[in-house]
């Protein structure tokens, strides 16, 4: 136990403030995200992930975001399990036609307004994969949209961006 | 046995059993052995593997005029045999491998949904790649199939797959997926129960089936290397690599040997990243979220590093049909060495306390086992096969550079439970980095003004296998160029062929709540699987 404690204190915290993007759009939205969780979504934004049909990459760094150096918790956002659950929907991968379904009957269970980030450049249009036999294409082409996050994948910075950039959106829509 | 002895064996055998073998060559599908037989001792031939212990290694078809080609990969101990035949277009039936080889099983599935080949004395006779994009006679990988298909408007679910029916009294299922509760990939999973323990798991794949093979097909090797590195993102350096493997030995190319090092130097990096965050994932799939938190920062740091080193921080799009898109210089080296003696120690403080903690040791060991035989039986490569006494690591055999000049032990136990997994991975992080410390020596005995790329001669054309030891196993790329260079036929087989059905066998008799953990340790990939 002791060893763990000291471990622990010992790495100290590694979460890093905000990103500092130096895109004042974004600097202000980074100062008001608290505040707009707050305000729009009762402290807590809660965001369900829909792999569509992605290659894993995308899902490695929407990890990341959950991990000690970002944190995304700390804003009030939060992944939950359900998509009944969920303010908004963060979907990956170009969207299978094996998954079409799948992922409407998500967005069916999500409660409105839900909102929609594509995340990832195959979400956002397709990437290397494209529309085909197998592949929907764009998360577009099957769900609406409101965000789109290039990047293959987006790194947790990106990540972070689009999320804020959305509770934007939000709080006009 | 030499390669020269077991070889000469199996030809013996084969001729004994009146199998003709009406070519062979050793350098066609270099380093694996080719040897052509009629589609009438397909199975015969696959009968006398299985006598001599041969692994199965997978199935891929190829139509060429009015045939489909077909060819079957076997093993012995790192020495590589491709059996080959081929059936007519308008009647392709041959006989199963699956009733001698079960790994067979859903690789012949998938081939008869891809490409219409019939696989008598099958003992599942049930679609698996193919869910409703498509009808049950068409065939996506024929040429006359359009790559946009003719899919419906709306494709709907799979819902009428006739799931293995269960009954007794208390008998119960639990459908999950193909949306999970977790930031995971899509699949199905479907459990049947009597109180906590699982009698049964039957899963469901194919839902991120993006038609990768058809896909591939008319682009140029660079454009190949893309796709294939998007085969499995988790695993982008190790698929990119056997690919462009493939795409050079088709060429009769070799890339320079400052680039073999460098693309062995990424895979490893690879490796580590995997490891370190599934390890933490284990952790915490049993509720100690220390080590995750632990494990999920020393990977961000090595991510951080990869993006510095390569400009990405999965690694993505560095390997490249030729060679290699970055060099190494000194102070990189140096940053390296530094890096790997910092996360040496890292690791060895965090393992120790895990190796010390009886509350994890409780849920782990014993959880989840995987005997020996079935592993073998299903040709389970990776950590799952080495947790459960299957020493198969392409590094060890030094079948490529640079692990041919290096010396290498397969990290093995036969314990085969969660446990035994999540050591094999523990072991793997430190043979990672002293490999690549090995690695950056070979670097520093060169001059970093050394090529890192070769041109690929202008209109390649022909066939090649790529084989690599990914961080979950055995990787291996087909490719077939025609005389444009352009990509005629792409197959790739992830290890998670193997290792799926692994699972549906280590959760029996565990309870459902810790098939999180259990799946964890297997960790297959859904993406690569699907294609
Ligand atoms: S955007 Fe890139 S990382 Fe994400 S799913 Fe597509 S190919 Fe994979």
């Amino acid at each position: 136990m002791m060893r763990i404690l000291n471990r622990i204190r010992a790495t100290g915290t590694l979460t890093e403030p905000a990103p500092d993007l130096h895109d004042p759009e974004i600097e202000a939205l980074g100062r008001e995200i608290k505040t707009q969780v707050d305000a729009r979504f009762a402290g807590s934004l809660a965001i369900r992930e829909v792999d569509a049909g992605s290659c894993n990459g995308c899902e490695l760094e929407i990890h990341a975001v959950n991990g000690p150096h970002y944190d995304i918790e700390r804003f009030g956002v939060h992944f939950v399990a359900s998509p009944r659950h969920a303010d908004v929907l963060l979907v990956t991968g170009p969207v299978s036609r094996h998954m079409e379904t799948a992922l409407r009957r998500t967005w069916e269970a999500t409660p409105k307004p839900g909102f929609v980030i594509a995340s990832g450049d195959c979400a956002c249009n397709g990437g290397e994969f494209g529309v085909s036999y197998a592949s929907c294409g764009a998360v577009e082409n099957v769900i609406p949209v409101d965000i789109r996050i290039p990047g293959c994948p987006p790194s947790p910075v990106e990540l972070m961006k689009g999320i804020l950039a959305l509770i934007g959106t939000a709080k006009t829509a | 046995m030499s390669r020269f002895d077991w070889l000469s064996e199996f030809l013996a055998e084969l001729e004994e059993e009146h199998v003709v073998v009406h070519s062979g060559s050793a350098r066609a599908l270099a380093p694996a052995h080719l040897l052509r037989i009629d589609p009438e001792d397909w199975g015969k031939a696959a009968a006398v593997a299985r006598n001599m212990d041969l692994r199965w290694a997978g199935i891929w078809g190829d139509e060429q005029d009015n045939d489909i080609v077909l060819s079957a990969l076997l093993v012995n101990q790192g020495d590589y045999v491709v059996l080959r035949t081929a059936v007519l277009s308008d009647n392709p039936e041959i006989a199963s491998h699956t009733p001698l080889y079960p790994g067979a099983n859903r690789p012949e599935r998938h081939l008869h949904d891809m490409l219409g080949v019939r696989f008598t004395d099958h003992p599942d006779a049930r679609r698996w790649t193919r869910h409703r994009a498509w009808s049950e006679d068409q065939h996506p990988l024929h040429h006359d199939f359009p790559v946009a298909g003719n899919p419906p408007e709306h494709t709907p679910a799979d819902a009428d797959y006739p799931f293995a029916p269960i009954q007794g009294s208390g008998v119960y299922e639990i459908p999950v997926g193909p949306v999970h509760a977790g930031i995971i990939e899509p699949g199905h999973f479907r459990f049947q129960a009597a109180g906590e323990p699982i009698l049964r798991l039957e899963e469901r794949l194919g839902y991120v089936h993006k038609g990768i093979e058809k896909i591939a097909v008319g682009r140029d090797a660079e454009g190949l290397a893309r796709l294939a590195g998007r085969i499995s993102g988790d695993s982008t350096v190790a698929h990119t690599w056997a690919t462009c493997q493939a795409v050079e030995r088709a060429c009769g190319m070799r890339p320079p040997e400052r680039a073999s090092i460098i693309r062995g130097l990424l895979c490893e990096r690879e490796r580590v990243a995997n490891h370190l965050g599934d390890i933490g994932a284990i952790c915490n799939d049993v509720g100690f979220a220390f080590p995750q938190m632990q494990c999920q920062a020393l990977r961000e740091q090595w991510q951080r590093h990869s993006a510095e080193l390569t400009g990405h921080r999965l690694m993505m799009d560095v390997v490249i049909p030729g060679g290699v898109m970055i060099n190494l210089d000194e102070t990189a080296i140096t940053g390296l060495r530094d890096a790997h003696v910092r996360l040496r120690d890292q690791a060895r403080e965090l393992f120790d306390i895990l190796d010390d903690q009886p509350s994890l040791e409780d849920r782990l060991l014993t959880a989840g086992y995987l005997s020996p035989d079935t592993a073998k039986a299903l040709g389970a490569s990776g950590y799952v096969g080495k947790a459960s006494g299957q020493a198969i690591d392409l590094r060890a055999d030094g079948l490529y550079a640079p692990y041919s000049r290096l010396q290498f032990n397969t990290a093995l136990s036969e314990n085969g439970d969660v446990a035994a997994r999540m050591g094999i991975r523990q072991e793997e992080v430190f043979s990672s980095l002293n490999l690549m410390d090995e690695m950056l020596d070979m670097l520093e005995q060169q001059s970093d003004r050394i090529d890192i790329f070769a041109e690929l001669p202008d209109a390649p054309c022909g066939e090649g296998l790529g084989l690599i030891d990914g961080w979950r196993g055995e990787i291996v790329s087909y490719v077939r160029l025609d005389e444009e260079g352009r990509v005629a036929r792409f197959f790739a087989r992830d290890p998670s062929w193997f290792t799926w059905p692994a699972l549906e066998r280590i959760v029996l008799g565990n309870i459902v709540p810790d098939f999180p953990v259990c799946n964890k340790s297997v960790n297959g990939s859904y993406s690569g699987h699907d294609l």
